[in-house]
């Protein structure tokens, strides 16, 4: 394949996500959406790091994702109106948990190792829904919203969709390219050889348990930073964010855009937050819809849209 | 206090006591299938609907009986059809399937049924307390939990005593052998996910006399159910039983004395265990792991 054949995706998918409110307008979409999407599918992308590329299934992440989210609107609320030390805030909250939590889980494997994420995802759900004077409880935390970035004499006012679209997507493509660069380095091949054969890559004097914890910590880095957006996007947090079915929502749109290619997590999550914003306003039962959607997509389309396309150009 | 103390550690008890039963369905599935069915509060609650409706027609006893058993007939069709194509495939993917059904399952209890608490009609009889003294020995509790420990011991007696048992016990170890035995695996899988989803039925049945009847009722108890399975120690269903009571008793008495952490605490406890015991209280090194 030529250089331009090989990088198409790396060029393509990001040209896409620059014209987003652009050509989303046109679809008849509002921008609000667009960032909904490239938030979520920069989570469902974290997660799939973990998922896809080190084969370890985690069904918690919205966990962390939560946390970011939390962690971010406390700041603002509580400490400090800075949008800056708010991510950083999320980012460092989820992380730290991840980081507790991965070290306690790390030397599970399989249905073990999905069953014990989706159990601990609860804790933080519970907290912060009962911990009703300083999270809002079940109403969620509001009464805070994003602030100006400034960096000196310079200010970018964040409160318009647009600027803020663009801000989420600067973000976006550093966390990007980390993951991309990391999945090439000598890392990210160590951590396929665990996907693909763990028993061999342990002969090899790999340790394993080490490899499987950063890439849980850094799955888990990246998605309390889409956590922490998600927070500053709504201006509003609330426990839902963190609970079991949010962390389902992230594997269905890994698994549905494809988890074994890079981006096919971000095609997976516009798939997804589309066709929730089409039938939650349509009808009351979107559960159903969403429920059968799965079970449509496990079904019939395992490998995702990417996978699936892959094949297709292979033969 | 102590009144108080015994009085949450009893409620504890008859919860842990679900918990335990909709556990040792999950594990039974678990282990002999690998699947981890995340629908199976949703059978929890569409048994405790149907009993609802069952009940002004069979009465009480006939609604126990009846809903459960028909709960389990939907958990056969359902392995047949949908579950069964899943098998050896990822975990991933009996998993995704089953929570999207989790999902289909209480949507449509909500369409049923309707949204709002229903009250469940629990006979006179059973409402009374026992005792004078301790009086929160209402004759349901007490009920509850003998009923639940006859369901416990009936299901370790089919599981060590009958050639069903015997088969399922030989399959949780190894599968492939049993089959090369001539014994016909689909069907054997196929009937262990019936007594699954039986176990959630009837816990549900006995739940909602308890909890009351919502649509929620299968998604808050399949998570302490995870985490009995987890604390007990995979693979093994004695340790199942065991998780289920304890995180049970460990969060009635929690109520007293620090009551917003009444759901966090059982996951503390998990914690506690990973951390010394990796594989559970009961659980065996390299098991499923």
């Amino acid at each position: 394949m030529s250089w331009l054949g090989r990088h198409a995706p790396a060029l393509l998918w990001p040209a896409l996500l620059v014209g987003m409110p652009w050509w989303m307008d046109a679809l008849g979409g509002y921008t609000e959406l667009g960032t909904r999407i490239v938030v979520l599918g920069l989570a469902a992308m974290a997660l799939n790091f973990l998922l896809g590329f080190t084969g370890v299934l985690s069904f918690g992440h919205a966990a962390y994702f939560g946390l970011g989210g939390y962690g971010a609107a406390m700041v603002l609320r509580y400490l400090a109106p800075s949008t800056a030390l708010a991510i950083l805030a999320g980012v460092a909250v989820g992380t730290l948990a991840a980081a507790i939590i991965g070290a306690l889980i790390v030397k599970l494997r399989g249905v073990y190792f999905a069953m014990v994420t989706i159990a601990f995802g609860q804790v933080f759900y519970f907290v912060t829904f009962r911990w009703n004077s300083v999270t809002g409880g079940d109403d969620g935390l509001t009464g805070w919203s994003r602030q100006p970035l400034r960096a000196g004499p310079l200010s970018l006012d964040l409160a318009d969709d647009r600027t803020f679209y663009f801000f989420v997507l600067a973000l976006f493509l550093v966390a990007v390219a980390t993951m991309g660069l990391l999945l090439r380095s000598p890392f990210g091949r160590t951590l396929l050889a665990i996907r693909e054969n763990e028993r061999r890559a342990r002969f090899l004097g790999i340790p394993v348990e080490r490899h499987v914890w950063l890439s849980f910590v850094i799955s888990a880095l990246f998605a309390s930073l889409a956590g922490a957006l998600f927070a500053l996007l709504n201006n509003f947090i609330d426990p839902r964010a963190l609970r079991w079915d949010q962390s389902g929502n992230f594997v269905i749109m890994a698994v549905l855009g494809g988890m074994r290619s890079f981006w096919g997590p971000l095609l997976g999550a516009g798939i997804f937050v589309l066709l929730q914003d089409f039938i939650s306003t349509r009808t009351q039962n979107w559960m159903s819809f969403v429920g059968a959607f799965f079970v449509l997509v496990v079904l019939f389309f395992p490998r995702g849209v990417l996978g699936f396309v892959r094949r297709r150009l292979a033969t | 206090m102590t009144q108080l103390v015994l009085f949450n550690a009893f409620n504890g008890l008859v919860v842990g006591a679900f918990y335990a039963l909709m556990a040792l369905g999950l594990s039974l599935i678990l282990n002999l299938s690998g699947v981890i069915n995340f629908a199976h509060g949703g059978f929890l609650g569409i048994a405790a609907y149907l009993a609802y409706t069952l009940i002004p027609r069979l009465g009480f006893w006939g609604g126990l009986v009846v809903a459960p058993l028909l709960t389990a007939v939907l958990g056969l069709v359902v392995e047949r059809l949908l579950i069964r194509r899943l098998y050896g495939r990822d975990p991933l993917y009996s998993l995704l399937l089953t929570f999207g059904l989790a999902y289909v399952f209480e949507d449509a209890t909500r369409y049923l049924w309707g949204a709002q608490t229903l009250p469940y009609p629990v006979p006179p009889s059973l409402t009374r307390p026992v005792s004078g003294t301790l009086f929160f020995l209402t004759g349901y509790r007490v009920f509850m939990v003998l009923l639940v420990a006859a369901a416990v011991t009936a299901l370790f007696v089919v599981l060590r005593r009958t050639r069903l048992g015997a088969r399922i016990r030989a399959g949780t170890h190894d599968l492939e052998t049993v089959s090369a035995l001539g014994i016909n695996v689909r069907v054997l899988r196929n009937l262990n996910f019936g007594v699954g989803v039986y176990l959630a039925g009837l816990a549900g049945v006995l739940a909602a006399g308890m909890l009351g009847l919502e649509p929620t009722i299968g998604s808050s108890l399949i998570m302490p159910s995870f985490v009995a399975i987890i604390v007990g120690g995979l693979g093994s269903l004695p340790g199942t039983l065991l998780g289920g009571l304890l995180i049970g008793v460990a969060s009635g008495i929690t109520t007293i004395f620090f009551p917003s952490a009444t759901e966090a605490v059982i996951y503390v406890m998990m914690g506690a265990v990973l951390l010394v015991r990796p594989h559970g209280l009961l659980g065996e090194e390299g098991r499923l792991a």
